[in-house]
């Protein structure tokens, strides 16, 4: 597992937009990579700081998993990377 | 919380700026006196939203200074060029209102069914949500082994010191000062490395939990460090803060 930089953050910086989005603390979830199976918690994937959206990554492949992006008090959730999402 | 509310329902609230302490130079503790604030536990953190005159908004997250039971409460780093922090630490005034939500994060939380025995490694202002975890400790009168180990720039910068210097029942905290030192310090004077964190982490066999908070160079390091000297991955919980995100 690679070392993160210090601009990377980690789920435990989304919980708040989790929570407003799922309704229940996400930080906890366990989510499945859809590219290499690698199961996590939240709290412990990899956040990439908004730009013009929220990236949420993999820790063991990097691959893309979340994608959040807010307009106009509307949230736009991208969850394809993932092979699954389970709340605790 | 049944019968009272969406479960789970996270709203913004309006709270009033209580006390207000200066910690360093550089940081400050605000308490807040949030209405309806659901009670949050030893850990977690709140988001906080500023409300420009013409609309823009910017939102950061910040972790809860205070112990379960008692007020929210924040303590903040001044970041120069930070779009929050200045306006936190430097404008805001006991009697003003800001907008949180919280309490936010099930993952980066103690309580004492938790056990230990613990360690807490605190880079900077990581402190914080450990502070919340010590206080935790020591107001349920929980003697369960800790060690804070304890990483600032200098002697200076080290925030809830007055505290610290009075440690609760079995806990024992380790300072190293990477930038300068007082004259005649005996404690750590470098980076947390691997020699470091084999003298003062509980050896693995005790099945100790860590805590590890910090900024993401100082977590990677730490808790790397951890499962090189046996800690279990699951056992070393981790949080990160960005150099913008605080």
């Amino acid at each position: 597992m690679e070392a993160l930089e210090d601009s990377v953050l980690d789920g435990n910086a989304i919980g708040g937009l989790l929570m407003s989005l799922f309704g229940t603390d996400m930080t906890t979830a366990t989510g499945i990579c859809g590219s290499c199976g690698a199961a996590s918690q939240v709290a412990e994937l990899a956040v990439y700081p908004p730009g013009l959206g929220t990236v949420v990554r993999c820790r063991s492949c990097t691959a893309v998993l979340m994608v959040f992006v807010e307009l106009r008090g509307i949230t736009c959730v991208d969850l394809e990377g993932l092979a699954s999402l389970s709340p605790a | 919380m049944e019968g009272t509310a969406v479960r789970g329902r996270l709203t913004w609230q309006t709270a009033m700026v209580g006390s207000v302490t200066d910690e360093t130079p550089q940081v400050r503790t605000l308490m807040l006196d949030v209405p309806d604030w659901a009670g949050h536990r030893a850990g977690q953190h709140l988001d906080i939203r500023l409300t420009a005159e013409d609309g823009y908004q910017a939102e950061r997250s910040y972790s809860i200074a205070s112990a379960p039971g008692e007020p929210p409460a924040i303590t903040v780093e001044r970041l120069d060029d930070g779009e929050v922090s200045p306006y936190l630490t430097e404008e805001l005034r006991p009697g003003d209102e800001i907008e949180v939500r919280g309490p936010i994060g099930g993952y980066f939380v103690w309580d004492a069914p938790d056990g230990g025995p613990l360690l807490l490694a605190a880079g900077g202002s990581g402190v914080v949500p450990l502070r919340s975890i010590l206080r935790h400790r020591a107001r349920l009168g929980d003697t369960v082994p800790t060690r804070l180990l304890y990483s600032s720039r200098s002697l200076m910068d080290v925030i809830y010191r007055s505290e610290l210097d009075v440690p609760a029942d079995g806990l024992a905290v380790c300072y190293t000062l990477t930038r300068s030192q007082p004259a005649g310090w005996t404690g750590y004077a470098r980076r947390v490395d691997q020699p470091m964190l084999a003298e003062v982490a509980w050896p693995a066999a005790q099945a100790p939990l860590a805590y590890v908070c910090g900024p993401t160079s100082f977590v990677e390091a730490v808790a790397a460090g951890l499962v090189a000297l046996g800690y279990p991955e699951q056992r070393v919980k981790t949080e990160r803060f960005g150099a913008t995100g605080s």
